[in-house]
């Protein structure tokens, strides 16, 4: 059985790399891996509360054609990234930390931020957490 | 639509049907209901995602739940799965 943790650094706020995420997170929490998730920058901001599910734009590189696939693959049923993090915390030891620098920068306080996010924290606690496990920067 | 939705496997057993949902889910589904299950109950999953083969096999490894058998039927695939 392999309970390595999985940490994540979510620096993007963009919708196909907020899905990556989500997919990454899950299925390690499927597999009873504990996930830490560090939130940054834009990837903290897309956590606002009541904003989850505002649209949001694509990474560059999608280009028009990317942005079709991406539409057609929400219409064949792919749920929102939201809904694949709040499913992964139900099965698995899942933990979202908000970098407290990006708090400061973007003019937050915790009540600003969906419950999805567990609280806040430096840097070194992240790096604490994440131990002798991988690491990931999306 | 295959037989095998309708007809359980034994009177103790459970489906979760699966099909259409896109990776990770029909893994994530899978961890999420055999923590309903007893302990040597079966579960049965159909799922039509592409990656659920190397997934599944993956996900039994990993968790010890074991895959008792798997077929595949008009691109809908078939694991029963014993929980550990």
């Amino acid at each position: 059985m392999d309970e390595q943790p999985l940490s994540i650094v979510l620096f993007s706020g963009t919708d196909d790399r907020l899905n990556a995420a989500a997919v990454m997170v899950a299925g390690a929490a499927a597999l009873g891996r504990p996930v830490h998730v560090f939130l940054q920058y834009w990837g903290l901001e897309a956590f606002r509360a009541g904003r989850l599910t505002e649209p949001r734009p694509l990474a560059p590189e999608a280009g028009s054609d990317g942005a079709r696939a991406v539409a057609h693959l929400q219409q064949a049923g792919q749920q929102h990234w939201s809904e694949t993090l709040r499913q992964a915390k139900e099965i698995g030891e899942v933990d979202i930390q908000a970098c407290s620098l990006s708090m400061d920068l973007l003019r937050l306080e915790q009540a600003d931020l969906d419950p999805l996010v567990d609280g806040v924290e430096g840097v070194a606690a992240f790096y604490v957490s994440a131990a002798d496990g991988q690491l990931m920067f999306i | 639509m295959s037989t095998s939705v309708r007809q359980p496997i034994n009177s103790d057993s459970v489906t979760l049907d699966a099909r259409g949902l896109k990776c990770p889910m029909p893994i994530v589904r899978t961890a999420q209901k055999i923590k309903d299950l007893s302990s040597g109950q079966l579960l049965e999953v159909l799922a039509t995602d592409p990656g659920a083969v190397a997934d599944f096999a993956a996900w039994s490894r990993a968790t010890g739940n074991e895959i008792v058998s798997q077929s595949t039927d008009d691109g809908v695939y078939r694991f029963v799965i014993r929980h550990r």
